[in-house]
Formats: C-alpha cells, structure tokens, sequence
C-alpha cells in the first residue's frame, strides 16, 4: 500500500494544481435516541462513538446529538467538531468529545417522545454546512418515532447526498409479537429516507461490525 | 430469408452450383486479364509502401547505428583518456613521492655501504708479532747444562716466556673480540641496507605495475581511435553492465527514498496538514514530503557535481573554482541542514504514534495490559529514527554517481536497443511485402485453375492459328506482316 502510495506520489508531484481540499474529508452525524427503554441502550452508542473518533481523520468533521421529544435544536448537540489539520491537534480534539459523550452517557434521562425526524434536519444542517465530500448520519435508535401534538415533522425533508445509516435497531416488545412491524418500520424509513434524496439507507445491527459504519 | 434463390435446379445445390459455375467460366476467361491486372495493382499497392517503409526502417537503423557508434567511440575515447590522463597523474604522484627521495635514498644507501666496508676492514685479522725471543732461546739452550746459574737463567726465561705467551695470547684474544663486537654491529646495517633496498625495488614495482596499466590504456585507447569493431563490442558490453549495475544501484537507491518517505510522510502532515488532498488518495503532506527527498537528491546531485565527481552539468564544471567551491559548501550546509530537518521529522513522526496510540488505547473498550517500553530501551526505536533520518539524506546525496553512469549507459544500450528494433520492423516489413507478392502469385494461379477450361481451349485454338496465319501469308503477305508486328508490339 505504502509503495502504491508512493508511486502515485511520485507521479502526482509533477503535476500542477491542487484538487477541493473539502471534498474528500467526510463528516459525520451520531444521532442517539435517549427515548424510553431505548435510553438503557446508550453506553453501547459510546463504543460506536470511539470507533469513529478512532476512524476519522484530520479534517472530518463529527457531531454527536441526541433525539428528544424535539431534537430539531442545537442544544442537542453534545459534542462537535470539524478536527484540525495537524493530526496533534486533531487527536487532543478527539480526546475532548470522548470525555463528553463519556459524560453524557453516565448522565443521560429518558425522553417522553422521540423526535428522530427533527434530529435528521439538524443532521442534514450540520453536515451540509462542513462542505465534506461524504456525509452520513447515523441514527442510534430503535426507529420508533413519537411525537407530541403539537410538534410538526409531517413534511419533505432534505437529506440529498447523505448516508443514513440506522444503528443498534433493537427490536420492540410488539415487534416480538408480529415481526412484520418492524420491518414494516424499516421499510417505511428507508422509502422516507430515500425520497428525502439520500445517497444511501442502510441498517447496521452487528456492532462487531463497526467497519461497514463509514464504507457505502 | 430462403437460402435457396439462387439455385437453378431447386433442392440440388451441386448442380446449382455445377451449372452457375459453367455459365460464370466465360466470364470469368474474358475478365482474366483486368483480374490479373487487379491482383497484381492490389499486390503492388500493399506491397510498394511496405518495401519502400522497410528500406526505410532499414536506413535508419544504419543511421541510428553509425550514429551510435560515433556516440560510442567519442565517449569511449575521452572516458579512456580521461583514465589514462589520471593514471599518468598518479604515476607523477608515485615519481614524486617516491622517486624525488631518490638521491636521498642513494645517497643513504652510498653511506651504509662506505660504512660496511670500514668496519670489515677494521675487522681484518691481525697477525700475531713474530717470536723475536725464539732465538735467544735457542741460543740459551745450547749452553751445557750442569751450571746452576745457566739452569736459573733458563728457568727465568722460561717463566719469562710462559708469561709472555700468556700476554700474547691474552691480547690475540681481545683482538678478535674486538672484531666479533665490530662484525655484530654490522647487523643493523645489513639490515638497514635490506630494508631500504626493499623499499626502492618496492618503489620501483608500483611503477611498473602503473606502467603496465598504462600500456593497457593505451592500447585500447588506440583501438578506439582506430574504431575497431572489438573496441565497439568491448564498449557496448561495458555500457550494458553499466547500465544493470547503475538500475540495480538505483533500484536500492530507491528503497531507500521509499524509507525514507515513509519516516516524513506523517510528520509532514503536522506541517502542511493531513486534511489537504491532491487526488482521490494522494495527501498534500505525500507530496511535500516525496519533494523534499527530491530537493536532497538535488542537492546531493549537486555536491557531487561541485565536487567533480560526477560531470551531468557542463556549467557547473566550467565555473571558476572560487564560485564552485562557494556552490559545494551551500550545497553541503543546505544538505545538512535538510537532514536536520528529517532527524526532527522522525522524532515527531515518534511522538504522533505514541500519541494516536495512547489516544486508540483510550478509546478502546478492552483495557490494554501492555504499556510502551519505558527507559532507554524504549528510546532505542526514536533515536534509531532520527540517525536514520539524519543519514539518509546523505546516502541519497551519492545517487548521482549511479545516475551518471545510467544516463550515460543507457544512451548507448537505449541506442542499440532501438536500432535493433528498427531492423527487426525492417525485416518484418520486407517479409509481409514479400508475403503479399507471393499471395498475389497465388492468387493468380489459383484463378486460372478455376478457368483451366476455356484456357486449354485458348491454347488448342492457338496452337492452330499458326497454320491459318502460314496460309494467309501466303495468300495476303503485306496485311500478314502487319498483323503480326502489331500483335507483337
């Protein structure tokens, strides 16, 4: 890989200009559903969060929210960061959302609703705001949606050229009873989520697996 | 579609085909002519600009080889007298180290011998002084005996005598002493006179040996001169083993251009920035980092100009030797100042791992049972790094030296490389040309056996018109001749 690498940099130094610098940094979205039962689930969203930061380079971006009965705020951001181009720098940015979501984690309360709809808006803002070349949203939930009377979410939203990537989509007490609800709700995210414009829906139970995370 | 439209006599498609042939045979007969006339346009047209490219090709490898051949010998010949100019450098180097102590040495030699022989004279036996009392005592013994006082003076003399025999011989014997003492100091002397015989005939060896060399020299110098074929061969199969040599030397020279920007690689990224991409996969940080090992090599490239060891650049060459000396030193200090930099490079590519391994390890769920090394066996790795760092630049700096000698080599086996190629396109050119006139050949002879009919017709019809020709003759002789001389133009 490394002769590969300096191959093609041995070509590439004759070659005059420079490429986007933004497009080929990728930038991520966690969203982590802190809902009813769902809320015992969170110290699994801190090891997914590790990976990332484990992952992520030198100029990525990575935000960490949570879904409340109305997430469609800033205030339900834990910890963000576009990680500097010094990888120093970087890796000290790093240390600092751990400690954060680490936080978070061993104070975080259950939520009456669960407003993963607004969260993806808010997911779809940030992300679009870094400019990097590959977005994606993962959404830590079990991908039952309940919202309050007087919240409005019925509406087209916008998550054109980004990766929703469903985490952790535990199985409810009804989906027991009749499994066809749950994959009814998978399947009824997925055509929202793909007509919202999404390059990609995909659904990431194994958490042994946490590589597929980031490779469409 | 039916297959069958063309049959004549349907569902026999021999017969067809029997009848379709016999009916196209006239015309076929009548357009033998225009066909073979056709086939042998067609073979022409091929053929004419494929013998016209292989005599071309051909030309030009007898262009290219004359050409590298000049190329060859000239470069032969000034490398040769270049070697010969050296060798006569160290010669005078050898003469006047050696040979200018000549009379020093002589006169040395002059010296230990005058001194040799005084001491061997000196050391000539000396012979014992005659016994002038021997006849006294001679005459003493002739008195009779039976006087006391006779028989006193004898016993006296006779004391007197043992006395003086021993004094003799006492002093005979401290003289040859004498001479033993003169004879062992001889011994360095002998040994000195060895030694500096040695050291001359030594001398003079070294000057034989470079002699021969230079005869050798010579001799393929004025074979060079004479452009002999063996000199040509002899040059060509140097320029080849060159040239391997310089590609294998090279080939390491880049593995240690590879390590060498696998140690910058990530630091640089902490300067220009890890973020920053040129193409998909290519970090800005790569490419700083691989111009950076360029920049050394230039500079080593440099040095070794500057230093004449390798002649690429003719002006660095023919600069004035105040100004090439300024170049060599700026050369050196930017050289090293290059090194420097990668030797804190390395140390800095140390400290990221540490810290992105200190970071993983805290991000990692499983605590980590093992720690880094502590102490100075834990260092060894960093401050291996940063030697290698500090060395590589200079290592790489001797890069010209087999560079030189590649481009100079592959001038020459590129050059013979390409006329051979263009000779085997030649050769391939001129066999499809050929190929394309025989097929052209074959083609005709293949159409007259398909109309082999109607010809034998022709021929018997032609066979007969001799008579009737002979007969007209002689009925209408003017109108025969005339015919006949129009048919032969």
């Amino acid at each position: 890989m490394n002769r590969r690498r300096f191959v093609i940099a041995l070509g590439a130094a004759w070659l005059p200009g420079c490429a986007d610098p933004k497009a080929h940094t990728q930038a991520v979205y966690m969203l982590v559903d802190t809902s009813g039962t769902y809320a015992q689930e969170v110290d699994k969203a801190q090891a997914i969060v590790n990976y990332l930061l484990g992952t992520l380079q030198p100029g990525d971006s990575l935000a960490v929210a949570r879904v409340r009965s109305r997430s469609f705020s800033e205030k339900d951001v834990i910890a963000k960061a576009t990680f500097d181009n010094r990888p120093s720098q970087a890796n000290a940015q790093k240390r600092v959302i751990q400690n954060r979501v680490e936080a978070f984690t061993r104070s975080a309360r259950s939520s009456a609703y669960t407003d993963i709809t607004g969260g993806l808006i808010q997911g779809a803002l940030f992300l679009n705001e870094t400019g990097a070349g590959k977005k994606t949203i993962l959404i830590f939930s079990d991908m039952q949606e309940e919202l309050d009377r007087a919240t409005v979410r019925d509406f087209p939203i916008d998550l054109k050229n980004i990766r929703v990537v469903a985490v952790n989509v535990v199985k409810l007490k009804t989906d027991n009873i009749d499994p066809r609800r749950y994959l009814g709700r998978l399947e009824e995210w997925q055509k929202r989520v793909e007509g919202a414009g999404a390059s990609e829906w995909r659904v990431i139970n194994d958490l042994e697996n946490l590589d597929r995370l980031l490779k469409s | 579609m039916d297959g069958s439209y063309w049959m004549i006599v349907p569902g026999n498609a021999a017969l067809s085909a029997l009848i379709l042939f016999a009916i196209a045979m006239p015309f076929l007969w009548a357009a033998r002519r225009p066909v073979h006339e056709f086939v042998h346009a067609l073979a022409h047209l091929v053929g004419g600009p494929l013998r016209l490219g292989s005599r071309w090709l051909a030309l030009s490898a007898r262009e290219l080889r004359f050409r590298n051949r000049q190329v060859l010998l000239a470069h032969g010949e000034e490398e040769t007298a270049q070697q010969i100019g050296r060798e006569f450098e160290r010669v005078a180097a050898l003469v006047r180290r050696d040979l200018e102590g000549y009379p020093a040495l002589q006169r040395r030699l002059l010296d230990e011998i005058t001194r040799v022989e005084e001491d061997y004279k000196k050391c000539g036996e000396v012979p014992p002084p005659p016994p002038e009392w021997v006849e006294a005592v001679e005459a003493v013994a002739k008195v009779r005996n039976g006087n006391e006082v006779v028989q006193r003076v004898l016993d006296e003399i006779n004391r007197s005598i043992r006395e003086i025999h021993d004094k003799t011989l006492g002093e005979y014997r401290a003289a040859y002493e004498s001479r033993h003492r003169i004879l062992n100091g001889f011994m360095p002397f002998w040994r000195s006179l060895e030694k500096t015989l040695a050291q001359a005939d030594r001398r003079i060896t070294s000057l034989n040996d470079r002699a021969a060399r230079i005869d050798a020299q010579m001799h393929r110098f004025e074979e060079i001169v004479s452009h002999s074929e063996k000199a040509e061969h002899a040059l060509t199969v140097s320029a080849a083993t060159q040239l391997a040599v310089a590609t294998l030397v090279l080939a390491i020279a880049a593995g240690g251009a590879l390590v060498n920007f696998k140690l910058i690689a990530l630091p640089m990224s902490e300067m220009v920035g890890a973020g920053d991409y040129l193409s998909a996969t290519l970090r800005t940080s790569e490419v700083a980092a691989l111009v950076i090992i360029f920049v050394e090599a230039t500079m080593g490239l440099f040095l070794m100009e500057t230093l004449r060891i390798t002649h690429l650049f003719p002006t660095i060459q023919n600069l004035a030797e105040p100004m090439r000396k300024r170049l060599m030193w700026a050369a050196l200090a930017l050289l090293a100042m290059l090194a420097g930099i990668e030797a804190a490079l390395a140390l800095m590519r140390d400290m990221l791992i540490a810290d992105k391994a200190a970071l993983l390890q805290s991000l990692a769920t499983a605590p980590h049972l093992t720690g880094p090394a502590d102490g100075w066996l834990g260092r060894i790795p960093t401050a291996g790094q940063m030697l290698l760092g500090f060395i590589l630049p200079f290592a790489l700096a001797f890069v010209a030296v087999p560079l030189e000698s590649f481009v100079a080599s592959a001038r020459t086996v590129g050059g013979a490389a390409l006329a051979m190629l263009l000779r085997g396109l030649s050769f391939g050119l001129r066999l499809a040309g050929s190929l394309v006139r025989s097929l052209a050949r074959v083609l005709i002879t293949l159409y007259d056996i398909v109309i082999v009919l109607p010809l034998m017709l022709e021929r018997m019809l032609r066979a007969a018109r001799p008579a009737r020709v002979s007969e007209a003759r002689v009925k209408y002789p003017h109108e025969a001749d005339e015919l006949a001389v129009r048919r032969h133009s």
